[in-house]
């Protein structure tokens, strides 16, 4: 029988360019990895920063009960709502939650399947993060039938009544896909997370911990076969997710492009909705990465090389989001259509000109910044930016939504629209939702893959004379 | 008069390895010294441990594309019962059979069938949940989940010889080889 051999500690695979981080710091053995990840839930005492986040934004989640309770008494008159303008923050904040959710779903889904290793590390909480995202866009258009109770006749059933749903509708599409992406995303992440619910079984020492894992992790022993049907089913699901990723934004769109409204009625509205959608999402890993990494100590999982490739990918699809803008002007103008043509002035100059113009500078002028390495590697200054990139993604919205339907074709039904305040309660009570449940899952669940984490050590391959078929 | 003592039940003969290669060789040592079954235990995917104690194919894709299948086609033939049957509307003069306009919803129904196949047929081919297990027994096997690779020869295989098969594990690289109790 063999001694037990010295664990060599982890060198970095890659071949690095001058000055990259590597996606994981040398130094690391399957040991330390496991221990880190597993202490930060497990060993980690309660800490005041992370009460006080919590309680604050858990009195955020309470505002939104508050307001939904108000909302179901009073109806939606109480928001800013009204012909012409009927879909106010209802619907920009469920296009940018939805939007959010989607940069979760690339980072486990595409970059799984284009074998990009630097997504180990941030997949498991950009998932649980599409999720929160999801849950959060979930409120919205429930809220805004005005009859939430009466939500299931969306689905079709057979029914006393006798009546189906309208199949041919975009926002009946909508039912579908998004029902399908929060179902297929909770899949994922879960199947994501049985092999390290089986880890935390094995290293929890308080029975119930125990006892709560083990029941999750239901009965996952790690074994051969099981990781080949494992493998094959989460392959299988990235491959499915993908697609489904990017029908999801493009349905939310045609809610917009199948009208016949101007300043919606658009073909490039699907492109240039899911690229929104990436880019407003990796803004939203890296408000949520930036504060991890410092706050649990894991700069040596989530490197410098996370914070840069995520810039690139807002870089990249910011760009098509401002050649979107571009096309809408084109098309305003190509289309010598005079409701078109005047919709887009008065979106440069008319009442709600403020929007617009600080949509340009918050989504196409800033974000340039990101052309400059020393930013990209600069966590404080890529926060910033991020939050600059979720506003203006939020401004996007509100300017498809509003300025699109508060001049109507006639101008004696010409309106205007204020936001109430309960429509700001409910969009802070979501982003308390949101929040909360994040500081719940940093503190219960492993937030970052640990066997995925395990695969990029150079000592989990084989050698090659091992590996070489016989 | 005493009572025979029955021997414990014995799941089999597990060895420890502490790298990838000590376990993949071990595996396929023991394939070809006619073990079948037998199962390898690692703390993160080893696809070369599954090739080599003999398990190649899997059927969860064969059951996606099932699902998948079904999923587009009980999309696709709802809506068509729906709006030519069950309840037609009559939009602007179009066609009832407006397929066009149902090609969306069948794509999602496709994902979503495919997807809950995917993860309900590998779980339900893995046997899990699954409450009890003989090798957790073992006490050293909390160590799978994370750092070490188990190989375990089981008394159920024709081939198994309590100390033959003990000793055809210690001639491997493994640094601790005992038995398991069913």
């Amino acid at each position: 029988m063999a001694q037990v051999p010295e664990t060599k500690p982890s060198a970095t695979l890659e071949r690095l360019l001058p000055g990259q981080s590597p996606v994981l710091t040398p130094g690391h053995t399957l040991e330390t990895i496991t221990d880190k990840i597993v202490s930060i839930v497990l060993r980690r005492p309660v800490t005041l920063g992370w009460l006080g986040g919590f309680a604050l934004f858990f009195g955020l989640m309470n505002l939104l009960l508050f307001a939904m309770a108000y909302l179901f008494f009073r109806g939606v008159g109480i928001w800013g709502i009204n012909i012409p303008v009927g879909w106010g923050f209802a619907i920009v904040n469920f296009v940018w939650w939805v939007g959010i959710g989607h940069a979760g779903t690339l980072i486990s889904a595409i970059l799984l399947l284009l074998k990009q290793g630097w997504r180990n590390s941030i997949n498991r909480f950009a998932e649980a993060m599409t999720l929160f995202a999801v849950a959060c866009a979930g409120v919205f258009p429930l809220i805004h039938t005005g009859r939430p109770w009466l939500a299931y006749w969306l689905f079709p059933y057979p029914n006393t009544m006798g009546v189906w749903p309208q199949f041919r509708s975009p926002l009946l599409w909508d039912v579908f896909a998004v029902s399908t992406y929060a179902t297929i995303s909770a899949l994922f992440w879960f199947v994501g997370l049985i092999p390290d619910l089986a880890t935390f079984r094995d290293s929890a020492t308080n029975p119930v911990a125990k006892t709560i894992y083990g029941l999750l992790a239901m009965g996952w022993r790690g074994s051969a076969r099981h990781w080949k049907r494992y493998e094959s089913a989460y392959l299988l699901l990235a491959g499915l997710a993908t697609p489904l990723v990017l029908s999801v934004h493009t349905v939310v769109s045609f809610d917009f492009a199948v009208s016949i409204l101007p300043g919606w009625h658009t073909t490039v509205f699907p492109p240039y909705f899911v690229a929104g959608a990436i880019y407003s999402g990796f803004a939203m890993v890296l408000v949520l990465a930036i504060p991890i990494r410092r706050f649990y100590g894991v700069q040596d999982m989530m490197t410098l090389r996370h914070l840069d490739n995520a810039a690139k990918v807002m870089l990249g699809t910011g760009l098509i989001v401002a050649y979107g803008y571009t096309m809408e002007a084109f098309y305003a103008y190509y289309s010598g259509n005079a409701y078109e043509l005047f919709m887009f002035k008065n979106r440069l100059l008319g009442p709600m000109a403020w929007s617009y113009w600080c949509l340009i500078l918050f989504n196409i002028l800033i974000p340039q910044v990101l052309w400059i390495r020393k930013v990209r590697l600069n966590p404080a200054m890529l926060f910033c930016t991020s939050l600059v990139i979720l506003l203006g993604m939020w401004l996007e919205r509100f300017v498809i939504v509003v300025t699109s339907l508060h001049r109507d074709f006639l101008p004696s039904s010409w309106g205007m629209y204020v936001a109430t305040r309960w429509d700001y309660a409910i969009f802070a009570g979501t982003l308390g939702l949101f929040f909360s449940a994040m500081f719940l899952f940093v503190r219960l669940m492993p937030m970052i893959t640990i066997f995925e984490m395990r695969m990029l050590l150079p000592q989990s391959k084989l050698s090659e004379e091992v590996a070489a078929h016989d | 008069m005493t009572e025979p003592v029955a021997e414990p039940l014995l799941h089999g003969v597990i060895a420890e390895f502490v790298t990838p290669d000590g376990l993949v060789a071990a595996c396929k040592k023991a394939h070809a010294a006619g073990y079948r079954r037998m199962d390898a235990y690692t703390p993160y995917p080893l696809e070369e441990a599954a090739d080599a104690i003999g398990f190649e194919k899997t059927q969860v894709p064969l059951l996606t594309l099932i699902g998948g299948i079904l999923g587009g086609l009980s999309g696709y033939l709802l809506q068509f019962w729906v709006h030519t049957m069950a309840y037609p509307i009559n939009v602007g003069g179009r066609p009832e059979h407006s397929w066009p306009s149902f090609i969306i919803i069948t794509f999602e129904m496709t994902i979503l069938f495919a997807g809950i196949t995917a993860v309900v047929g590998m779980l339900t081919l893995n046997g899990l949940p699954q409450p009890y297990h003989p090798i957790f027994n073992h006490p050293r096997f909390t160590a799978a989940s994370r750092d070490r690779f188990f190989l375990c020869i089981e008394a159920a295989d024709p081939k198994f010889d309590l100390d033959q098969t003990t000793q055809f594990l210690k001639a491997t690289d493994a640094i601790d080889v005992a038995e398991v109790a069913d």
